[in-house]
Order: C-alpha cells, then structure tokens, then sequence
C-alpha cells in the first residue's frame, strides 16, 4: 500500500549557504544506505526528501534511513494524483491499516502547497476527515491530542498522505572534511562518545591503543567490531592501532605506581594529537564523564589535558553512567563493550591512582621519561585498518 | 522424483551444504575458544547472526540459535512459563498446534499450570471471542501457530495480537515454523513477543532452528551451562549448521520474493483438479495457506495410497510426520469436526517454491488413476 518514504530534515532547514552542501551529503548517505535496493529512487527538495519505494517493502528501508544523521523524522506515504475523491479514497485506506480493530482519535491536517489545486487546505480538512468518519467505526475526532495524525500534503507532483512519523537519528549530515580523532578503548563510554560526535555532522577516525600480549587479539576484535557498528551511522570508517606495550612497560618501569595512570593517558593523548596532526583531524574526542573514575576528576583532566592544545570534545561530560548505558544499549553497542577482555586501561591500573594528580608533579616525573622517542615509535608503528561498514569477509558463506 | 512433502521437511539447497562444508573445515574452531581461530569462528557466528537479523528485521539480540523448532516452541513456552510463574499460572494455545507444542503444556499442566486450548472452526481458526473470554489476569503466555502444518489454515494473527496486547499483560508467542516466506508476518504489526523457526523448513539443515525473543522479555533457561545465546541457551554453537541456515534463508527469502505468486496459482490448479475427481473430498480452505493442501479419500487407507504413488516416485503424506507414528487420527483434523472416517483417509500434500506445474499436473493424473483402482480392491 505505501509506495514512498518522506524523510524530513532536522536542523539543516534551518543553515543558510551551507544548506545545499548539507543536503547533498545528507542524499548521497541516502543512497549509499539503500544501495542494496537498486529500484528505489531518492527526491530532494527544500525541507524534505522523499524515497520512491517502487515496490520495496518499506520496513527494513525504514530501519536503515534510521541510522542517518540529519534526519528528524520519516513516515511511510501513500502518493494519489490531484484528485479530491481519490485523496479520499486513500486516506479511507491508510488510517483503517493504521487502527486495526482498536478505537482511535484522530485528526487530519492538510497542507497545500500547490496552490493551483482548487480545494482549500480547511475545506479539505472538513471533507476528509468527514469521508473517513463516516466510512469507519471506532474512529472520533481529537484534534488536540490525536492517537493518529493524518497528513495530507498537496505537491505539484501529486498529493502525499501519511501517518504517524518516527523518530530519524537527529544530528547534522555528515561532512567528510570535518575529521576527529576518537580515543577509544573498548568500554562502555568511549563509543557512546563516538556515536555522539558522529551525530554532529563530523566523520571519527578511531585510535586504540593495543599492548600484546597484555592485551588480547580478542581485544582488538572487540574494538573492531564496535567500529564496526559505528560505522553503521556514518560509513567506513578508519582505526589506527597504536603499539603500545613499549610506553606501558616503561611507565611501569620508570613512574611512581600512582601517577601511572595518569601519565599513560598524558602518553595517549600526545600519540593521539599527532595522529590527528598526521591525518589532518581538527579534535580529539574522548568518552570522559566527569568524575566517573579517577583519570575522570577535575584534576585529572587538567593535569592530562596539558600535552595538547587540540580541542577535547567530550560528549558525554554531564551524563551519568546509567544515561550512558541506556545509548549504549540502545544502538546495539553495550554486548560488545561489556565483553570481558581486559583493554589498555584496565591492564595495568594500579591499585590507588591519584585522584588528584597536579601538573607540575606530572611534569617532573616524566623528565626520567624518554617521551619523544615513545610518542615516535609508537605513532611510526601504527597499523590502519579500514572498517567497513559491509563486511564482505564472510559473504561466500552466508 | 516429485517431492510434495515439504512441509515435513525440504531438501537443503546445495549452496546450503556448500556452505556447511567450508564452515566446517575452515571455522571448526569453539567460538568460545580465546585463541584467533575461536575468535574467527565467533566472528564468522556474529556475521551470520546480523545476517538472519536483518533477513528478518529484528535486532541482533533478539536471535537465539536453538536446534530446531521443537526446541525453539518449548524454550518459549516454558521458559515464560518457568520465568513468569510467579505472576500468573494461567496459559492459553489452541488445539490444533504442533505436538511440540501441545506436549510442552501438557507437561505444565502437570507442574501445576493451568491450560485453556482454543476451539477452531470448521476452516482451522481460532475464535477471537473465545480467546477474548480466555484471558485472565493470570494469563502469563498465549502461544499460537501462524500456519497449521497439516491443514494450512491461517490464524488472524494480527487481530489475536492485538487482542492480548489490549486485554492482558500476556505474552505472545507465534509458531511460525510453517508460515516462513509462505505466508507474511510482520512481528511489529503482530505484537509478537516470541516467534519460533526451524531450518530445515526453508532447505536449510536439519538441527538448527530460531528463536525470536523481544529484547525486553526474559526467558528461564531450558539448557543451563557455558551461558551462550546471551545465557539462555547453553550449549556450544553448531556454527556451521547456523550459517547454512543464514545462507538458506537469504536465497529462500529471495525465492520467495519472485515464486510466491507461482506458488498461489499452483493451488489454485491443485484445488480446482482435486475437487473434481470423484471420492476426493478436500479439507483445506482456499483462505488457507498456498503451499499446503489437505484432502480425504475415504475408503482407501491412505498408507496404501502413499505407497502407491511412491511407486511413481511422488511423495506424500498423512499428516504431520512428527505423529505419523501413532494410530490415533489426526486431533487437528478431529478439532475442525471431520468425521472419523474422513480423517482417518487424510493426505497432506505440501509444495515449495521448487514446485513445477507440470510436477504437480503427474501428480494428479496418477491420483486420478490410482484412486479408483485402489477403491475397487478395497471393496
């Protein structure tokens, strides 16, 4: 019965120039996202854009359009011609698939933007709302909180009639040049923080930091495969792996047990700016939540964001865990974060990290460290890999 | 040979096999295993998971592997009934279900639950008042079949769904085993919590089956141990068997897609043929299911037709091959008011998308012969 998807924008409606180039991003996304449905053809227009199904079953399409950003809401529409009695017909035909054998309200709202079709946006309001009342039981008017929203909007091309939206992913489209560099170890925060800085319109390139044999190949898998759903939401996307058994083991050889931790990060952190220098990234991305852990404090972040004067994006500063949880779960992340395999953060924690670790301190304990020469080696040995958003590995299989 | 039995079993497609055979050779590895090739095999599992996921349009984690859809039924049934006991004893399915089923709640009948079974009508359909009338506040599970694997009648899902969402804090659980790729369900539309398949129904292999559990929903294990299938099924993964199922799914789906309405027009032949030769008396409806016909010849034991007609290479059957052992007639046929000696004479035959015209045109010739023949000599 649906033969069109209408998908409207969030905030791009509301940018001047930059409009266009959004748009385009945001319909080139379209199409990669539907590129297994070689029928379905993508329409733009000022402040939406509509998918032509041509016979594609619409749900599994509604579920990949899902994960785009810069999309505020789709719904499902049915197409008619300028026909009033037709229009009728339709909206007859859409709101009884939508209620089933429930009692609902409900309330048309017309929008007629071709103003050469000859019906008034209230006079239709009255007769099709009236025609759909008195072709079905069940069904009365609300029309301040409907159960269902009828939409009828008349377009040159043809009249759309649609139903309850859904929610789209939100968020700017992506803009390929908008590069950050995400430090992601493997948790349950630093791809929420991923998802979230993706969601601004930016393209992420992951950086882990991987110590074999303290840390697993299992390890890497799991952050493979976490930028593996990530990049369901933006496309490839690149890790770089970084060596980093050499700095650990020195750090554990050469810095007091409590400052250990916090001079690692400041270690990770300047490896990761050079990453980003290296790969034209404009910021670093982190998954900090304030005061969630010891390298978390205020302190911490202050003695730790000295090395860089890189912008630190932190997406989720303000949230609790249990917030963080909710999005981890809820884009298919949290089985893959709570995976017990230890990562680089955990592998070498010592029992009592400084909570208040001060900058001058660090500074002076890492004199007896041979810094340059540790951020070099590690960022010359750094292997990239490009996750793809279709794995193709086991396609003979399945 | 012309195989029309299919809904007892299909034959796995090649690439089906093709598939088992390199997953089994290159990815044998336990996936549970911490060495790479552990990691590869569980790489490979994940893969065919998100695969049959979005084959079916669920979330990953609302696939469970199980070996089949007699476990899939009784993980569902009574992993509710097990977890939600506490809430509500009071259970209700219909009496034409699958023995998988309906032993399933026997045995919790047993253990103390109580079970309403739902009466069909004459064309295999549950009544919604009936079922309306059913639910109580102490109906924990509704299990219903899609498609009825001996008639091919369909139930109004849709509207028992929505029924038991309105009505109840029940769960809703679907035997679709039958109705896969045949016959459409859209778990959302329906309000499915749980939905059971098996693989060896859509030509994939024998011992692997699906169970689509909501993620909301909690089920009390049936196989506790190792704390696979997210802790609800134990057991190490028969990974070669789920990805020849993922594979056989894909193509399935796909064939589906183009047959599908081959497949109703090869029905509505299979109707119109049988219903005039004379002695054959047909207890499917046309509002059934397109790939399942059922009919009656009384008077001629129907083992003799089934072996007289192998003897032309055409393979039928009786009725579900899960209780083909027992003498008792058929209690789904009994429950839609089929007179004893009309269901005792049952042949089943069942098509799928491989099903030609021309299969099913020697089919009905060598029915046309073979009956009267066989009549005379039981006289």
């Amino acid at each position: 019965m649906y033969d069109h998807i209408i998908l409207r924008y969030g905030e791009i409606s509301l940018k001047g120039k930059n409009r266009k180039g959004f748009i385009t991003s945001l319909k080139k996304r379209v199409k990669q996202v539907l590129a297994d449905y070689p029928a379905i053809e993508v329409h733009q227009s000022f402040d939406r854009m509509i998918v032509k199904l041509n016979d594609e079953d619409p749900e599994p399409i509604l579920m990949k359009l899902k994960t785009i950003f810069g999309i505020h809401s789709l719904s499902v529409a049915i197409k008619t011609d300028h026909d009033i009695d037709l229009i009728k017909e339709k909206a007859l035909q859409l709101v009884k698939d939508q209620m089933g054998n429930e009692s609902m309200t409900f309330k048309v709202t017309v929008r007629r933007p071709f103003k050469q079709f000859p019906h008034r946006s209230q006079d239709m309001n009255r007769d099709i709302g009236g025609y759909v009342l008195s072709n079905t039981e069940k069904l009365t008017v609300d029309v301040h909180h409907p159960d269902m929203e009828l939409k009828v909007e008349v377009k040159q091309d043809g009249a759309y009639l649609s139903c309850n939206n859904s929610e789209g992913a939100g968020g700017l489209p992506t803009v390929q040049d908008n590069k950050v560099m995400l430090m992601l170890s493997g948790g349950i925060d630093s791809p929420v923080a991923g998802y979230l800085t993706m969601k601004r319109g930016v393209k992420v390139e992951a950086v882990h930091f991987h110590s074999p044999p303290f840390t697993s190949e299992r390890s890497r898998q799991k952050v493979e495969d976490l930028v593996k759903v990530l990049s369901r939401y933006g496309g490839d996307i690149r890790l770089h792996i970084v060596p980093f058994t050499n700095t650990q083991k020195a750090i554990q050889k050469e810095m007091p047990d409590n400052y250990s931790m916090t001079i690692m990060r400041r270690m990770m952190m300047r490896i990761t700016e050079k990453l980003a220098e290296k790969n034209n990234a404009l910021a670093i991305a982190t998954g900090e939540s304030l005061g969630q852990v010891a390298s978390q404090t205020i302190q911490s972040m202050n003695t730790i964001n000295e090395v860089t004067n890189y912008p630190v994006l932190r997406p989720l500063i303000s949230m609790d865990k249990i917030e963080i949880m909710r999005i981890s779960r809820a884009i298919d992340l949290y089985d893959i974060s709570i995976r017990p395999y230890e990562d680089c953060c955990t592998v070498f924690l010592p029992e009592a990290p400084k909570t208040k670790p001060k900058r001058e301190h660090a500074n002076k304990f890492e004199q007896y460290l041979p810094i340059e020469e540790l951020v070099e080696e590690a960022v010359n040995g750094v292997e990239t890999i490009l996750i793809k958003e279709k794995d193709d590995s086991f396609d003979e299989l399945l | 040979m012309i195989y029309l039995d299919n809904s007892a079993t299909t034959k796995p497609y090649n690439e089906a096999l093709d598939a088992f055979r390199t997953a089994s050779e290159k990815f044998f590895a336990n996936p549970s295993s911490l060495h790479r090739k552990g990691g590869e095999a569980e790489r490979l599992l994940r893969q065919a998971r998100s695969s049959i996921a979005e084959l079916l349009h669920v979330k990953i984690n609302e696939v469970i592997f199980t070996s089949g859809g007699t476990e899939s039924n009784n993980l569902a049934i009574k992993g509710t009934a097990f977890q939600y006991m506490n809430q509500g004893k009071h259970l209700i399915t219909s009496c034409i279900e699958h023995a998988s089923t309906l032993e399933a709640f026997r045995q919790l009948e047993l253990l103390g639950f109580s079970v309403t079974y739902l009466s069909v009508d004459q064309d295999g359909k549950v009544s919604l008042d009936e079922l309306k009338n059913a639910l109580t506040p102490d109906t924990i599970l509704v299990s219903i079949m899609h498609v009825n694997n001996e008639l091919g009648s369909i139930q109004p899902i849709k509207e028992i769904g929505h029924l038991i969402k309105q009505k109840s804090r029940a769960l809703f659980h679907i035997d679709d085993v039958q109705g896969i790729g045949k016959v459409p369900l859209d778990f959302n539309d329906v309000q499915a919590d749980l939905v059971s398949y098996s693989a060896h129904k859509f030509h994939g292999l024998k011992g692997n089956g699906l169970l689509i559990k909501r993620e909301k929903i909690t089920l009390l294990p049936l196989l506790s141990g190792g704390g696979q299938e997210r802790e609800i099924r134990s057991g190490t993964e028969n990974g070669p068997g789920i990805v020849a199922m993922a594979k056989a799914l894909r193509l399935y789906l796909n064939r589906a897609k183009t047959q599908k309405r081959m497949l109703e027009t090869l029905r509505t032949h299979v109707f119109a043929e049988l219903s005039i030769i004379e002695g054959i008396e047909l207890n499917s409806s046309m509002s059934g299911a397109p790939h399942i016909v059922n009919f009656s010849v009384p008077g001629i034991k129907p083992e003799v037709l089934i072996h007289a007609l192998e003897e032309k290479e055409i393979y039928v059957s009786t009725r579900s091959a899960c209780s083909s052992k027992t003498a008792e007639i058929s209690h789904v046929l009994a429950a839609i008011g089929l007179t004893t000696i009309r269901a005792r004479s049952a042949i089943r035959i069942s098509l799928s998308f491989e099903t030609t015209k021309e299969q099913i045109d020697i089919f009905l010739n060598e029915l046309q012969t073979e009956v009267p023949k066989l009549k005379q000599v039981m006289r």
